[in-house]
């Protein structure tokens, strides 16, 4: 029960902040729960809805996949390779802090209109994060471990296969926790811009129809399946970390 | 890459009555041009017999660990020869187990995984492996901790894990970095007792670097006492124990003279040390 009752309570406390925020804004700006609640409801029993899920989830998945083995593959050649880590590092970070929607015109230019625009702008989004966290992960690896490694005469392919990823997996599985919640974030700003499904088209569809439940039950789909999985990432992320620690 | 060794080999003693020689060998850190390079080994010349018990002693900072790397073949000397079963070192040779100072077991592995670590990269069979292990989690009493993670154990059961996966790929020389510098002075005696045993039971020459005088006078048969940076023999003292010694002879008359000897030979080269380090040079 102790586990159960603070998360619930913030929970209650931010619906109540939700019901006041919209008393006050009188009632046009933000929805009421209930309404939203009840906008989804409706929404989850229509079949379009869920092809607009079955759409965003495909490129959001795909976007992760591509992001993760990327981002680590990537994290890990930088890692490994100071001159490489040092060269590409600052370009990265610099690449990162653009506000990358205003590349969207480029990527829907060579990608074409599409899934493979909107998987190519949640890559975007997720994969530098995941790279730089591999990368700072492969750095703070205990030299002993290089060592003895050294010492047992593995081949560098082995040592990184065998000690350098198993000890930088909880870094890895934190790593991927925050790209997901970008390339999500990636995907959904795609297909707002640039496509004719999706749940980002279909909120971008109900603005312009002034149909604020709708877009509220959207976003409220969208904020239960990313805590959800934000929170199964995290406890398996704490499970791998503490492995072995009688809690 | 890996040699397979035999099926299913006892550990044999060193083919060669020398197992380790090092002659005037020198390591030099940085451009040997430059003003900031670090002159950190020798030269020096040593010899050890095959299934010899040697330690080094030396104020911080004297080449000791350098000396461990080259013999371990971790690091190249600048000048010299260092040969390991008459054979010169090049790259980390057969039969060679490193054992260091900071706790190198694998965080993710259990104790038993650890040990076996070593022993899988090498490609032995599942049964081989399965007996070593067994074997070494018996002799270094870990064996009711086989499915333990380090993070549940002691700092000394820590670095006894890592002596075990070092002795079950039956290294004929056992290279041993301040193994115990972590640990408390009681745990230290204990843990000197068991590398006895595991040195009678292996016939195994090993080679220890340690801060400690007692640890090195109690453990040895034969002690060399470093100089200040750069390192250079300026003494050895055979201890004269008997092969089955155990860490009662601390009480022994003869041990108070022996590190009352070692003493008066590093005591002014530890002095110089600190001379240097206020000048900074160290």
């Amino acid at each position: 029960m102790k586990n159960v009752l603070p998360p619930l309570v913030v929970a209650l406390a931010l619906l109540a902040c939700w019901q006041i925020l919209h008393s006050a804004t009188g009632f046009f700006a933000i929805s009421s729960p209930a309404a939203t609640a009840q906008r989804m409801a409706t929404l989850m029993g229509t079949p379009r809805f869920w092809l607009d899920v079955q759409e965003t989830g495909l490129a959001f998945l795909a976007a992760i996949i591509i992001a993760v083995i990327a981002g680590v593959a990537l994290g890990v050649v930088l890692g490994l390779s100071r001159g490489l880590g040092e060269t590409f590092e600052p370009i990265l970070v610099t690449f990162y802090s653009l506000p990358k929607v205003t590349l969207y015109p480029l990527v829907l230019l060579v990608f074409g209109l599409g899934m493979s625009a909107k998987v190519a702008f949640g890559v975007m989004h997720g994969l530098v994060p995941i790279t730089l966290m591999t990368r700072n992960a492969i750095s703070q690896v205990k030299p002993v471990y290089w060592r003895t490694a050294h010492a047992l005469r593995m081949s560098y392919a082995s040592t990184v296969r065998h000690v350098v990823l198993p000890a930088i997996l909880p870094e890895l599985i934190a790593g991927v926790r925050i790209g997901f919640a970008l390339s999500l974030l990636g995907v959904l700003i795609g297909e707002m811009f640039a496509s004719k499904r999706g749940l980002g088209y279909a909120a971008v569809n109900a603005m312009n129809l002034g149909d604020i439940d709708t877009i509220m039950a959207i976003g409220l789909f969208l904020a239960a399946f990313a805590v959800t999985c934000n929170a199964l990432l995290l406890m398996l992320e704490q499970w791998v970390r503490h492995r072995g620690l009688v809690r | 890459m890996l040699t397979k060794p035999k099926a299913a080999p006892g550990t044999e003693a060193s083919p060669h009555p020398v197992a380790v020689r090092l002659t005037e060998v020198t390591r030099v850190f940085g451009d040997p041009r430059s003003p900031k390079r670090v002159h950190a080994l020798g030269p020096v010349s040593l010899e050890l017999r095959a299934g010899e018990f040697f330690s080094v002693v030396g104020p911080s900072g004297c080449g000791k660990s350098t000396l461990l790397d080259i013999l371990a073949g971790l690091n190249p000397p600048s000048a010299g020869t260092a040969e390991f079963d008459g054979q010169p070192i090049r790259g980390v040779p057969d039969h060679v187990g490193v054992v260091f100072q900071e706790d190198a077991s694998f965080a993710w592995l259990t104790v038993e995984a650890n040990i076996a670590f070593g022993l899988k990269r090498q490609g032995l069979p599942a049964d081989e492996i399965r007996r070593r292990v067994d074997y070494a989690l018996a002799f270094m009493g870990l064996k009711d901790f086989r499915h333990a993670y380090p993070v549940q154990l002691s700092g000394g059961m820590r670095q006894r894990v890592c002596i075990a996966r070092t002795l079950v790929l039956q290294p004929r020389l056992i290279l041993l970095d301040e193994p115990f510098g972590a640990l408390d002075q009681q745990t230290r005696l204990i843990m000197g007792d068991e590398l006895l045993r595991m040195w009678r039971e292996t016939h195994a020459t090993v080679l220890l670097i340690t801060h400690s005088l007692d640890e090195a006078a109690m453990l040895s048969d034969r002690v060399g006492v470093m100089s200040a940076r750069p390192g250079k023999f300026i003494g050895t003292f055979e201890t004269g124990w008997p092969k089955d010694r155990d860490s009662r002879i601390v009480t022994h008359p003869h041990f108070g003279e022996l590190t009352a000897r070692l003493w008066e030979k590093l005591r002014v080269e530890t002095m110089k040390h600190m001379q240097g380090e206020a000048r900074g040079e160290a």
